[in-house]
């Protein structure tokens, strides 16, 4: 994977709490058996109507949308199903980051692994986002802050493996594989 | 020694490194079940790399999400209609063989939805950490198992090294006291718990369900709560095993035997929260006056009981949203809303003792008009014992398909799907936009609600039909 420092870019902004992971990748996109292509469904039934048409109030499909990397949600985003689809399709489509006052678990795990860094902000600085689309601000991982296009920064919590294995592209399974003498270990001891 | 909470117990007995300020937990695994629809990446992962399945012996997979449930495609009499199942079925058989994992593949008598055949395998037992790569392997946490969903990543993960790096969560307690009312069940109470804790409250946190009402509950209705913890954001929900726990265990074919069987019920004893343990967090909840309940939302938190009226939000935009698409408004009572399709199946309440309820409530009456009732086994050793129960012909001469066994209509990836604009009383366990069917509209309800509904063609109160 490669390294990720920092992602400056205007924010799409969907405000909606509780986004769960069938509307970000409906079921009927999961019989892929790669992580590629996904970006093209993402959203798909509100992105598109009944007849495969884009539905042109819907925020990605409007201009100003095109080339943003940062999704600000609501509430709670990611909950549901633990289907790694949905982060694999929101960067395929091109998001690097989401932004919100709650991300859910096993949603926040998966992006974390795919190069999507979950975000999780205060309710005021939440608030100014949601109130502001398109906005142009940056994702500093390395030192944790969102910077807002007034100068404010906002530092944001991330797990302190996860940024490291991010800052420097290292992947979790090569680190997992260096432990196995411990794994041996344990297995002994515990009877496994 | 400090009083410890079941869960911790649980995480300590499995740390092979602790965690550190900057380093997760490095968390063994005892058991790994896989299915066909979040493993493919995960198993490329492995051949890119060059890597075996670490632990064959604990590792099983199993087809259950994009499988059919006509008999005819199931077992190649007919090409399997939908051919990007197809291809997910060929890709597991293809995998499992190259690896060598255990699979209870398409024709296998022991295949099902893969929360199900995991308890009534014996494979699923108290003191075990247990992963899947799907969210309702909370369920697996009523036999006091620590068990969670992860994500295709992580599943390579354990494919790879039978570890995960985790932080510890929190703890909640959930404690339930009262007694059931006739009519009311477990299906009931959880959607009570997910109503009070909302869909976010259990973020970051194992639920520890317990108290008498927990306790009276038998084991299919222990995994009725549990699998829906991750509806309330929890990673996992948890019961302490007891005599129940221990007399459903006892000659499953993979539980333990003899010598062995003496030894885990001794080590299983200990495994309960201790007096004075301190939990994060606790609710309280008195089930003695809960009603059947029933979702009118898209999301399980958004709930009522049978007898009361959808709530008014007034300036929750959220909320109309919710109540516009499905076609419901605010004041209005569920019961007596007319629907076109009941669903009774899933990981929540496809089991045995749900077949039964709703059974009892359909035996000798007939579905209204133009009400489709799609009755899908969670598994098929649950399909023979209810054959051999004659639940199949109660089914079907009161109008029903009866089906063979899988996940279905729960997210109908396998082509079983609502219309759009359709009403669908299910007993599974979400009712996102969209899960059943694009614009499907899922009122998500215990067996008995359904099958009352599927009598009236309306959601209809269970109570009515108990004899
Ligand atoms: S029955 Fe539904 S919730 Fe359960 S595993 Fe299958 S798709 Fe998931």
């Amino acid at each position: 994977m490669d390294p990720i420092r920092t992602i400056r870019s205007r924010t799409v902004v969907m405000p909606r709490p509780n986004i769960d992971t069938d509307q970000i990748m409906p079921a009927r996109f999961l019989t892929t058996t790669t992580r590629e292509g996904l970006g093209q469904h993402l959203f798909a039934d509100w992105r598109y109507d009944a007849s495969g048409q884009p539905v042109a109030d819907f925020v990605l499909n409007r201009p100003e949308a095109a080339g943003c990397r940062i999704l600000v949600a609501g509430r709670n985003i990611g909950c549901g199903s633990s289907r790694e689809h949905a982060p694999w399709g929101l960067y395929d489509y091109g998001f690097r980051a989401v932004i919100s006052t709650e991300i859910a678990d096993i949603f926040r795990n998966n992006s974390l692994k795919n190069g999507l860094l979950p975000v999780i902000v205060d309710e005021a600085t939440h608030g100014w986002l949601i109130e502001h689309p398109g906005a142009e601000v940056t994702v500093d991982l390395e030192r944790s802050a969102l910077g807002l296009p007034d100068g404010r920064e906002v530092s944001f919590p991330i797990e302190a493996f996860a940024r490291y294995c991010l800052l420097n592209g290292v992947d979790e399974l090569g680190y997992l594989e260096s432990q196995s003498a411990a794994i041996r270990a344990y297995e002994a001891e515990a009877g496994k | 020694m400090t009083a410890s909470t079941l869960f911790e117990k649980l995480w300590r007995a499995h740390e092979v490194v602790p965690e550190t300020a900057d380093r997760p937990a490095v968390l063994y695994i005892d058991l790994h079940l896989v299915h066909e629809v979040t493993s493919p990446q995960a198993f490329a992962v492995l051949r890119s790399r060059g890597l075996p399945v670490r632990r064959r012996d604990r590792t099983v997979g199993t087809m259950d999400h994009s499988t059919p449930t006509r008999a005819d495609e199931l077992y190649g009499r007919v090409p399997i209609r939908l051919e990007s199942a197809a291809r997910q079925v060929r890709e597991l058989e293809k995998n499992a063989a190259e690896f060598g994992v255990e699979l209870l593949g398409i024709e296998h008598p022991d295949r099902g939805i893969v929360h199900i055949i995991g308890p009534e395998l014996g494979l699923t037992q108290p003191g075990k950490t247990i992963v899947c790569g799907d969210s309702h392997t909370s369920t697996h946490g009523a036999f006091g198992a620590l068990a969670f969903g992860i994500g295709t990543t992580e599943v390579g993960h354990v494919l790879a090294t039978q570890c995960l790096l985790q932080r510890k969560p929190r703890t909640l307690a959930v404690n339930v006291t009262g007694r059931l009312a006739p009519g009311v069940t477990a299906k009931d109470l959880v959607l009570a718990i997910i109503q009070r804790l909302g869909v976010g409250g259990g973020t970051g946190h194992v639920l520890e369900y317990r108290g008498a009402t927990i306790e009276a509950l038998s084991m299919d209705e222990r995994m009725t709560v549990c699998n829906m913890s991750i509806e309330a954001g929890a990673r996992a929900g948890l019961v302490a095993p007891d005599e129940t726990t221990f007399a459903y265990l006892q000659g499953r074919p993979r539980a333990p035997q003899g010598a062995a069987w003496d030894a885990a019920l001794a080590a299983w004893r200990g495994l309960r929260s201790d007096p004075g343990a301190r939990f994060d967090r606790e609710l309280a909840i008195d089930a003695s006056n809960l009603q059947p309940m029933i979702t009118y939302g898209t999301n399980p938190g958004m709930s009522v009981g049978l007898d009361e009226a959808i709530p008014a939000k007034g300036g929750d935009a959220i909320h109309a949203k919710a109540l516009e698409y499905m076609g419901l408004a605010a004041g209005q009572r569920m019961r007596g809303q007319k629907i076109e399709v009941v669903f009774i199946g899933s990981c929540t309440n496809g089991r045995l003792s749900d077949l039964r309820a709703a059974a009892g409530v359909l035996r000798g009456r007939r579905t209204a008009p133009g009400v489709k009732l799609l009755v899908v086994p969670g598994s098929q050793r649950i399909k023979r014992e209810a054959e051999r129960e004659g639940l199949d012909r109660v089914f079907v001469e009161a109008g029903a398909e009866w089906r063979e066994s899988g996940c279905s209509m729960c997210l109908g990836m396998n082509g079983d799907l609502v219309e759009r604009g359709a009403y669908c009383v299910s007993t599974s366990n979400r009712n996102f936009e969209g899960r059943q069917g694009v614009g499907a509209r899922t009122l998500l309800a215990s067996p008995v609600t359904a099958a009352a509904s599927a009598i009236e063609g309306r959601v209809a109160d269970p109570r009515a039909f108990l004899s």
